[in-house]
């Protein structure tokens, strides 16, 4: 396996990705050698880890930490130019040549662009099957423009010539056929995992009003979809009645629109509690006000009526808010540790609110315990996908 | 050399908190009181499901033992939390207790009345505790302990110490292999820093062989049998005068039910046994205590326990919520205490109960595992929900009375 950095040496994102993919990969059986450019006292032992470079190498070796992870504006700029770029590729595929001739492999696997090279030469002379993995592509990373062409080169040639594109979302893979123009057939998509975010809210935030409510003591309950029958916010309406009722310090913070909007807005000034009940109207799902609504908030309620999935209190577990959500949501069959009531079980409903605002103790501990599985359950699904997908070329190599 | 076998079953039922809600604070005080049909919080259900399948049928098979052998002997812990419930709900059990003890071969350890963590929040609430359990089995069944086990066998230095001061003869916890290091658990020891008392500990292979691994078909050596059992009790080196059985009393028709042929098991064990010398026989824990000198000191300065792979009180202190609800129980000791209203500090003390922490313990259900978590309630949050509300009613009642 080529990749470009692991944990703790790591700068984004791709390094614990690599990391949690080749843990579970290995408990499946999954021999892996991992090939990276720079030497570090790394302590993983699921797996062999070859760095290229000594750490004195790496040391003199200045500009290569930055660019992956903004190559827009360090190849060809000032700091690194398309020479030095160049320069250090070619001894980097050639050092890791090296090692690969060392080993006995049956498959090829390369994370992004910056391994494709080494991996296609390897190919070249092995014949071994070529599984490139697709974490962000450049066309990601300048947000939507171009990108460096050279880079897109390097992406576009890696992935024709490989055997199989493994990309981390349906977007990464829509991108890939749209914007470079390979085969969809040879495209599986393999979630990398929920991820968990634990970047803390940004103070300036568009809730500033929450904000002042909570330094005086108020918590935040949130629901967060369409406002439909389906959903069974009328439940959670008068849950909310019992919970103010308690702790008039409450508020609960309606995110979505929907045919129930007008009638919701009605039953909480018929039930008294109009005052704790805000609504923010439509948000979209990848903005920074879907994600601070959940941040902001004490705790995640989905009083569904009906479910198949439910992917929403996945999310608000990987932004750092525990779930509260009725027991026909299918996602409660992934993640044990949700509080979990009956839609129709207005009191049972309070009390885990109530609950749930008064005790950190409470929420701490489902929200450490669900980000725990949410990272175990999808890092063993991946895995297991991938090791389906080695398989089939093994076989027909 | 002699060989005795040292049998001691612990005996207790916790009185679980029914679904108790916040809405119901400063209302209702009955968080003990569930009378829904068939829940696993209704405590008389409980009883007399386990007095059905454990209790009545297990006594009945030791007193024909205790009838037909006369070495055989057993040492057991009855916790108040339970005899008060026998007393109230099935007083036939009692009865049938009591048939045992009569025998005078049977011995009853000191222990928490309300099988509480106690000692490791308040001595002196301990000390209560253990005296209000002495005199229930005084009452009970004419008889006082000698020798002590705190709950869970949670056991350190400071807590040997204790029950040497207080006079007892021994004090049992778990064999824990770390502890005991190349030493055998089949000794009889001396706790650190003591004058007179011993330390029996449990041979956990031979205990848990019966307590968990009776009816698990994927184990090597299943199904047991009292030779088998019998056959690795005598391959223990001869100089090891005692092997110390320890196990819950429920094991026997609860834990393992009647058609694993664990009451058969129990039934034939002591003649299997005894068949292969006359120097084989059965000792109760103070017995034991007195017979053997200490093979060797032993010293245990953090608490061990008899619980899960761990041996510690993580199942019970584990995690934030257990710390929170413990803390703001033993928090409200002065005041509940200082009401002298018997009801409040009763009600306080049910809920010192060492299986309300217990079924807040996240560390099973975590790992998905949620068949190993065994409790009465569907989350662990949910146990911590309904503690915390019944504590909050104890405040209420408190603020009631004039407190702050």
């Amino acid at each position: 396996m080529l990749g470009w950095e692991l944990p703790p040496y790591h700068t984004g994102g791709l390094g614990i990705a690599c990391y949690q993919l080749c843990k579970y990969l290995s408990s499946e059986v999954v021999d892996i050698s991992f090939i990276l450019p720079f030497d570090a006292e790394y302590q993983i032992d699921f797996m062999q880890v070859n760095p290229v470079f000594t750490e004195q190498e790496s040391a003199s070796l200045p500009i290569y930490p930055k660019i992956y992870e903004s190559s827009i504006k360090h190849i060809g700029s000032s700091s690194a130019s398309s020479e030095e770029f160049e320069r250090f590729q070619d001894y980097y595929v050639s050092r890791a040549m090296k090692i690969m001739a060392l080993g006995n492999y049956d498959i090829l696997h390369a994370h992004d662009w910056l391994t494709f090279r080494a991996a296609m030469a390897a190919k070249m002379i092995s014949n071994k099957p070529l599984v490139v993995h697709v974490h962000a592509t450049e066309f990601d990373r300048s947000g939507g423009r171009y990108g460096n062409p050279l880079v897109r080169e390097i992406e576009y040639s890696g992935m024709m010539m490989a055997d199989q594109i493994i990309a981390v979302s349906e977007h990464t893979k829509r991108t890939i056929v749209e914007q470079y123009s390979i085969p969809e057939s040879k495209i599986s998509v393999v979630h990398n995992r929920l991820d968990i975010h634990t970047e803390e809210l940004d103070p300036k935030n568009n809730y500033q009003y929450l904000q002042q409510l909570k330094n005086h003591g108020f918590k935040i309950v949130l629901s967060a979809g369409r406002l439909t029958i389906q959903k069974g916010l009328t439940h959670l309406f008068e849950a909310m009645r019992l919970v103010v009722e308690k702790r008039p310090k409450s508020i609960l913070l309606v995110v979505g629109n929907g045919e129930q909007y007008e009638q919701l807005i009605e039953s909480a000034a018929a039930m008294g509690i109009s005052q704790n009940v805000l609504f923010t109207g439509f948000l979209n799902g990848t903005g920074k006000d879907w994600r601070d609504a959940f941040r902001i908030s004490d705790l995640f309620v989905m009083p569904s009526v009906s479910e198949p999935f439910g992917i929403t209190p996945l999310e608000s577990i990987s932004f750092g808010t525990p779930a509260l959500v009725s027991k026909t949501i299918g996602a409660s069959e992934l993640i044990n540790n949700m509080l979990n009531v009956d839609f129709w079980d207005v009191e049972k409903m309070a009390d885990q609110i109530l609950a749930s605002l008064n005790y950190p103790s409470l929420t701490d501990s489902l929200l450490t315990n669900a980000q725990e599985e949410l990272a175990n359950l999808s890092w063993h699904d991946a895995a297991r996908d991938i090791t389906h997908i080695y398989h089939r070329h093994k076989v027909t190599a | 050399m002699s060989r005795a076998i040292c049998l001691y079953l612990h005996v207790h039922q916790p009185l679980r908190v029914r679904p108790y809600s916040a809405l119901e604070i400063s209302k209702a005080h009955n968080y003990f009181d569930d009378s829904t049909p068939n829940v696993d919080t209704n405590n008389k259900f409980i009883i007399d499901k386990v007095a059905a399948k454990s209790y009545l049928p297990t006594n009945q098979r030791l007193k024909m033992l205790l009838d037909k052998h006369p070495e055989f002997k057993f040492s057991l812990s009855i916790t108040g939390t339970l005899l008060e419930q026998l007393e109230h709900h099935r007083p036939d059990v009692i009865d049938s207790f009591k048939s045992l003890i009569d025998s005078g071969r049977v011995e009853i350890l000191a222990e928490t009345y309300h099988h509480s963590l106690a000692f490791f929040y308040s001595k002196e609430e301990f000390e209560t505790q253990i005296r209000m359990h002495a005199d229930k089995i005084q009452d009970l069944f004419g008889i006082q302990p000698t020798s002590f086990r705190n709950t869970e066998l949670s056991y350190n230095n400071e807590m040997a110490k204790w029950a040497d001061q207080a006079g007892y003869k021994a004090i049992i916890t778990e064999g824990w292999d770390p502890i005991l290091g190349w030493r055998s658990p089949n000794f009889v020891y001396r706790p650190k820093d003591t004058d007179q008392i011993k330390l029996l500990m449990k041979n956990y292979r031979l205990s848990d062989d019966i307590a968990f691994r009776f009816s698990n078909q994927d184990w090597a050596q299943w199904p047991l049998t009292t030779e088998k059992f019998v056959h690795w009790i005598n391959s223990i080196e001869h100089d090891q005068p005692v092997v110390n059985l320890f196990m819950d009393f429920e094991t026997f028709g609860e834990h393992q039910w009647e058609d694993t042929g664990i009451f058969s098991f129990l039934e034939h064990l002591p003649e299997e046994f005894m068949k292969h010398g006359d120097d084989r026989t059965f000792m109760t824990i103070t017995e034991a205590a007195e017979q053997f000198e200490p093979a060797d000191e032993i010293d245990v300065p953090h608490t061990i326990t008899w619980a899960d792979t761990e041996r510690d009180l993580t199942a019970w202190l584990g995690n934030p919520m257990q710390h929170q609800a413990i803390d703001f129980l033993y928090g409200l000791k002065d005041e509940v205490l200082a009401t002298h209203d018997l009801q409040l500090i009763e009600d306080w003390r049910k809920l010192q109960t060492s299986d309300h922490f217990y079924y807040m313990c996240t560390k099973w259900f975590n790992d998905g595992d949620v068949h190993a978590y065994f409790s009465p309630y569907e989350t662990p949050y949910e146990a911590f929900i309904y503690f915390m509300n019944a504590v909050h009613d104890l405040k209420s009642r408190l603020l009631d009375k004039g407190g702050h």
